[in-house]
């Protein structure tokens, strides 16, 4: 156990600093060694790939925002799966069986996304169903 | 208290039968998403078949379950007979709305798989809400239930007021939500737990007991379920929301979500809250007066058959509310014969507007129902059985509804809320034998005129609920006794 604050901040101190020098050598080694392109796109700050000037209200493929949630959803399933290696040594078979469910579930799931379409990005399918447009 | 968030248990096999009517719907709806793009558009009542099957399955589960009563997973939920009961009413529920849903969705031209699939993923929903014995299971029970119920709101994507209906509908519904979570949590910081039965310990044998924070709590827990059972002043969505989404959404809505919203209400409140009823008692009795008198009076004023049938559930949900004041055993038990009697006249009257609205469901106007009486008379007859019970003429379920909430609360001594109560189901009789006179009153009119005969599953829609109305009628002793024998709620 710590005795005195300067043992108990010495972690924190020692993961400030090297994280400052991961992030500086990085951006340092980059600015030494990497090679320097100046054009007009280069230069414009980077906003998702969308223009950062200009109007707002643009229209976007409903895709962005399908591929958007199903990343947020799969994105948490696999943080689920942090946890229960953490505790799986302890709960044995029992933690094997609830994941599998989990995973199954999970599955269907992106089985039903598959054959639905979502993750098919070209315009040309007959067989997936498209509202009209208004 | 760390080593004891370790421990566990594996679940027992009397826990998993106490479960089961949840995972069997749950199963079945996960296969149904896998079903869809398989069966593509090959078999278009393969959904609605199977999802029959699952709910009867449910409900031979959940009888099931009841042959050996007890609660489940560390006390996080109880099978007990109130639970039964109303696990049995939204599995009912289900199997009339799939019947009354399969013509309604080939005539919109729209896929059945995912609607009966959300159908299934709310049912699993509101079964656990009825079960649940811990505010957390509660609140997720509401939740799925909730966020299928949100989507099925909006099913018809096409269709503007569906898409209004539905985005005003999850707008309001995760508000007030959030206000039953945050209710949630106060109880967990006053009490030290989520589990009923702790917290119903916890305010009864504490020297001083944490009275403010468990006001707030309750006031903000009556938030969230007033809004769930569309009781006033939080009623002000209904209208809309009934009105945009697809009629056998609706009909779904008005029975099933809001008979597991009042289980949740009696639940919480007759165990957890009951040393506290001085102080929330009186906010029941004066929202089942609100709800009473804005649900009858803004019927008077609607024409649209559907909108008026969003009001009349606000008013019933006052009703219902009056059996709650009386906050005693038979009040609750009056409750669940009256939420019982009231899914029956609902659903087979929405089966009826489902089959006149016609394609697009323009035909909502209660002209529209001119001269069925000479056109349709078996069908008119029956939809006059309903509405004769929603008014609370004997020999109906209805009657005994109202006679057994109004006989609680004389014996609560709630003199005013009976009388009131009664003057306000007089004002109602207006509006349900409106609709009467256009049947049998007036000359049939172009819809009436054009009509076909109802289709077989929507006939089976409305001939089951007008049995159970007869039933209920004819031979109230056998509910109300289970009722009573179920509503001593530990």
């Amino acid at each position: 156990m710590p005795t005195s604050a300067g043992q108990t901040w010495f972690p924190v101190a020692l993961q400030i600093v090297i994280a400052m020098a991961v992030a500086s050598a990085m951006i340092g080694f980059s600015y030494l060694l990497g090679k320097k392109v100046k054009n007009k796109v280069k230069d414009t700050p980077y906003e998702s790939g969308v223009p950062p000037v200009g109007d707002a209200r643009h229209r976007f493929s409903v895709k962005f925002y399908l591929v958007a949630m199903l990343f947020i959803l799969f994105d948490i399933e696999a943080i689920f799966l942090y946890p229960w290696v953490v505790v799986f040594k302890e709960l044995r078979m029992f933690a094997f069986v609830e994941m599998l469910v989990f995973v199954i579930l999970i599955l269907c799931g992106f089985f039903y996304i598959w054959k639905k379409g979502v993750l098919d990005w070209s315009e040309d399918r007959s067989d997936v169903k498209v509202a009209p447009r208004p | 208290m760390l080593a004891e968030a370790f421990t566990y248990t594996t679940p027992r096999t009397e826990e998993i039968i106490r479960l089961l009517p949840e995972l069997i719907l749950s199963a079945a709806g996960t296969f149904m998403m896998v079903l869809i793009p398989l069966a593509k558009d090959r078999y278009p009542s393969l959904f609605g078949n199977f999802s029959i099957v699952a709910i009867l399955s449910a409900i031979a589960a959940s009888l099931f379950a009841f042959t050996n009563p007890g609660t489940a997973f560390s006390d996080l939920m109880v099978v007990d007979g109130f639970a039964t009961f109303f696990r049995v009413l939204v599995l009912s529920v289900g199997i009339t709305t799939v019947l009354s849903s399969y013509r309604f969705l080939h005539r919109e031209g729209t896929d059945p798989g995912e609607f009966h699939a959300l159908i299934l993923f709310s049912l699993a929903g509101q079964c656990l809400m009825v079960s649940a014995n811990s505010l957390i299971m509660i609140f997720i029970g509401l939740e799925i239930s909730s966020i299928a119920t949100y989507i099925l709101c909006g099913y018809l994507r096409d269709d503007k007021r569906a898409n209004e209906s539905a985005l005003k509908y999850f707008l309001l519904g995760s508000f007030a939500t959030a206000f039953f979570l945050y209710g949630i949590a106060i109880v967990y910081g006053a009490t030290g737990s989520v589990a009923l039965t702790d917290i119903r310990r916890v305010l009864i044998s504490a020297a001083s007991p944490p009275v403010a924070m468990i006001g707030i709590a309750i006031a903000l827990m009556l938030v969230g379920i007033l809004f769930k059972i569309s009781a006033a002043p939080f009623q002000v969505w209904a209208p809309d929301v009934y009105q945009g989404a697809p009629t056998p959404v609706t009909s779904f809505m008005s029975a099933g979500p809001k008979a597991a919203a009042f289980a949740i209400f009696l639940r919480i409140f007759m165990t957890a809250f009951q040393s506290d009823a001085h102080g929330w008692a009186p906010l029941v009795w004066l929202s089942a007066l609100l709800s009473m008198t804005i649900g009858n009076f803004g019927a008077l004023l609607q024409n649209n058959i559907k909108r008026i049938m969003a009001y009349s559930s606000i008013a019933h949900a006052g009703y219902v509310l009056v059996a709650l004041a009386a906050c005693s055993e038979i009040g609750t038990a009056a409750a669940m014969f009256y939420l019982a009697a009231y899914a029956c006249m609902n659903i087979g009257m929405f089966a009826v507007v489902v089959h006149l609205s016609g394609k697009g469901e323009r035909h909502l106007s209660i002209e529209d129902f001119a001269g069925l009486g000479v056109t349709q008379p078996v069908t008119a007859a029956l939809l006059t059985v309903l509405i004769l019970s929603l008014i609370g003429v004997p020999l109906t379920g209805g009657f005994f509804g109202k006679f057994y909430i109004f006989k609680a609360a004389l014996q609560s001594n709630l003199v005013w809320l009976t009388v009131l109560g009664l003057l306000n189901s007089a004002v109602a009789s207006y509006y349900y034998l409106r609709i009467l006179v256009m049947m049998y009153m007036r000359e049939p009119g172009e819809v009436t005129s054009n009509i076909e005969p109802l289709p077989f599953t929507l006939q089976a829609a409305l001939f089951l609920p007008v049995l159970g109305t007869f039933i209920l009628g004819v031979f109230p002793g056998a509910l109300i006794n289970f009722a009573n024998h179920s509503a001593a709620l530990k």
